[in-house]
């Protein structure tokens, strides 16, 4: 146990029995100025979001811009082969809008999700192979657990935090290491 | 565990899975016609299109008729897991990941079958724009080639969400093995998820998105299919009722092999609890609606056919009189007259007659598509181009030898990954805690 003690914290991980009283220790360990906080859960859940003040519009952008540049790619692509490579057939036109409308469209919806499920993934640091989290022994997204962890920060203080979350009843309280270097 | 949560046997199933007898009687035949199918695209390869049936005029037969029918079955997929989740039906989570796998297989069986068309199949890449010496570029005002393209991208959008939707029970997967190899199989395709707070909200922006987008790029690609046959002046083909008509008949036969993979399925791994009786049923609402609706396409293009009169009205009698006759009448009959029975609750809620019902469409609409191609095809304009098509040996090889590659895969599929998408199951089953 010495050696715990002196390893670097990586944080404390506390186990709830249900969504709702896991959001309710998310919002009161926030009104008393603990963090950063993250959670664990083995589906998404309603109001979670707001509760660890999850903000970011980062894959949503990136689905626009993705779709806008596909779109742009598309008709860019019909466009340069037709007046490169010019098929004079019956006298239509070389950039027929109509005509080129398909493809513009499919290669906007191959871009835009290819550029926010990428978002996604990049935005969530994933893949990843390993993970403080993982060494848990309570630890499985099979089971309907639910955990919080108040991520160890300079001043991090193990007895306040302690105390603090005994106060939530707590299915479990386990300290984690943080990652050997 | 004490009690066993909703869900739990999914999980478990790879690991100790519960039916290997009938999956390996099962596994055996469709993996022998997966060896027809090797054998059929080789002799495609060195002999080349003349092994198959189709000659000028009817130049296309199997290969396109069978690649449309592959297509609309995948569709009904994308449809059960985008639509509906949009539209907030928690009973599709039980029915979502299954049909989602349907697609990426038969939506690959469809897409190998113009390939083999060209003729020169290692050069589909011309397909492609790229820069080379031969001076050539695709003909992008072509539905030929929007064809490549559409289908090109609903193969990766299709792959993508099914994945991400898969990542969260893949992790639970892994979280639940206790082998090693299990462990590292599963902990590898999760990619490390943890279903810490914010990656849920980046996964759900995703998701929910992609989903969005889904919906019209299935309506997007089976009008272009349609398109290969209504931007033809070929009487019987140039119709406006051609796009809606064929993505109404891609859901009908598609929500009918969903419901016959549904059944076997949640026999076969025990699944009664999540697969509900209620759960057949709304697949059976779903058969019967898109059934109606193509029942109108059909009406709608014999009032085309009448009110164009000329040609139109001959190939119109040509089909319900003609060569052909026997793919319409079937067609009409296999698709309509058992659905009928769809109207009834108990028949809905029945196992064993809805997938008779489902097996019924899968073949009648098969012969819609077939009779939809060849009887136009095989006398246009000219009656000096006028000739009948015979399917030959071996192009009942390669279709049968793509029925059992599509079994195969799904077999695989359901022996190594969870089928059901467990995680949107309970996710659902709290959510009525949480709010009420």
């Amino acid at each position: 146990m010495a050696d715990r003690e002196n390893s670097v914290p990586w944080g404390v991980l506390a186990e709830f029995t249900g969504p709702k009283p896991l959001l309710e220790a998310v919002r009161s360990l926030r009104q008393q100025g603990f963090g950063p906080i993250e959670t664990f859960t083995p589906f998404p859940i309603d109001g979670l979001e707001e509760a660890i003040w999850f903000r970011s519009r980062l894959v949503p952008a990136a689905f626009l811009f993705g779709g806008a540049a596909g779109a742009v790619i598309g008709f860019g692509m019909q466009a340069w082969v037709n007046l490169i490579f010019p098929l004079w057939i019956g006298g239509r036109p070389l950039i027929a809008i109509p005509a080129f409308m398909l493809i513009t469209f499919e290669l906007m919806v191959l871009c835009s999700v290819a550029a926010g499920i990428l978002a996604m993934l990049i935005g969530n640091r994933l893949p990843r192979l390993n993970h403080p989290v993982f060494e848990a022994e309570r630890f499985s997204l099979a089971e309907e657990r639910y955990f919080l962890a108040i991520l160890a920060g300079a001043d991090f203080d193990r007895h306040g935090v302690g105390k603090a979350l005994a106060t939530l009843d707590p299915v479990s309280i386990t300290d984690i290491a943080a990652e050997a270097a | 565990m004490s009690t066993l949560l909703p869900g739990e046997q999914v999980y478990r199933a790879p690991t100790a899975f519960p039916a290997r007898l009938a999956w390996w009687l099962l596994f055996a035949p469709s993996f022998l016609l997966t060896i027809l199918l090797v054998i059929a695209i080789a002799m495609v390869f060195t002999r080349g299109t003349g092994i198959w049936g189709n000659n000028i005029p009817v130049a296309w037969g199997f290969p396109i008729s069978n690649y449309i029918w592959w297509l609309g079955i995948g569709h009904a997929g994308t449809l059960i897991s985008a639509m509906l989740l949009l539209l907030n039906q928690g009973w599709r989570n039980s029915l979502n990941r299954f049909a989602e796998a349907m697609t990426l297989f038969a939506v690959t069986c469809g897409a190998l079958y113009p390939i083999f068309h060209l003729g020169r199949p290692w050069r589909f890449y011309w397909m492609a724009p790229y820069p080379n010496v031969m001076d050539t570029q695709p003909q992008f005002k072509s539905p030929l080639t929007w064809d490549f393209w559409a289908v090109l991208t609903y193969l990766i959008v299709s792959t993508l969400f099914w994945y991400i939707g898969t990542i969260p029970d893949l992790a639970a997967a892994r979280d639940k093995a206790t082998k090693r190899r299990w462990q590292v199989f599963f902990g590898l395709l999760a990619l490390g998820w943890r279903g810490a707070g914010r990656h849920w909200a980046r996964w759900r922006q995703a998701y929910w998105i992609t989903a969005g987008i889904a919906v019209p790029l299935v309506v997007s690609v089976h009008s272009e299919i349609a398109m290969l046959f209504a931007a033809g002046p070929v009487p019987g083909w140039n119709s406006t009722i051609f796009p809606p008509y064929f993505v109404l008949g891609a859901a009908f036969s598609g929500f009918a092999v969903v419901s016959m993979i549904a059944v076997v399925l949640r026999h076969m791994l025990r699944l009664e609890q999540l697969v509900t009786a209620h759960h057949l049923s709304m697949l059976g609402c779903l058969t019967l609606a898109c059934g109606m609706m193509t029942a109108f396409g059909y009406v709608a293009e014999a009032f085309t056919a009448l009110y164009a009169g000329g040609r139109e009205l001959e190939t119109l009698y040509d089909r319900l009189t003609g060569p052909y006759a026997w793919s319409f009448w079937g067609a009409v009959i296999l698709n309509f007259v058992p659905l009928q029975l769809l109207w009834l609750e108990r028949i809905r809620r029945a196992p064993v007659p809805l997938f008779l019902i489902g097996l019924s469409v899968a073949v009648g609409m098969w012969m819609e598509r077939y009779m939809l191609l060849v009887s136009s095809l095989s006398r246009d304009w000219l009656e000096s181009s006028a000739g009948l098509f015979h399917a030959t040996f071996w192009d009942w090889a390669l279709y049968a030898g793509l029925i059992g590659f599509f079994l195969t895969a799904f077999l695989l599929f359901v022996r190594f990954l969870p089928v059901i998408s467990v995680f949107e199951v309970r996710e659902r089953a709290v959510e009525g805690t949480l709010h009420g």
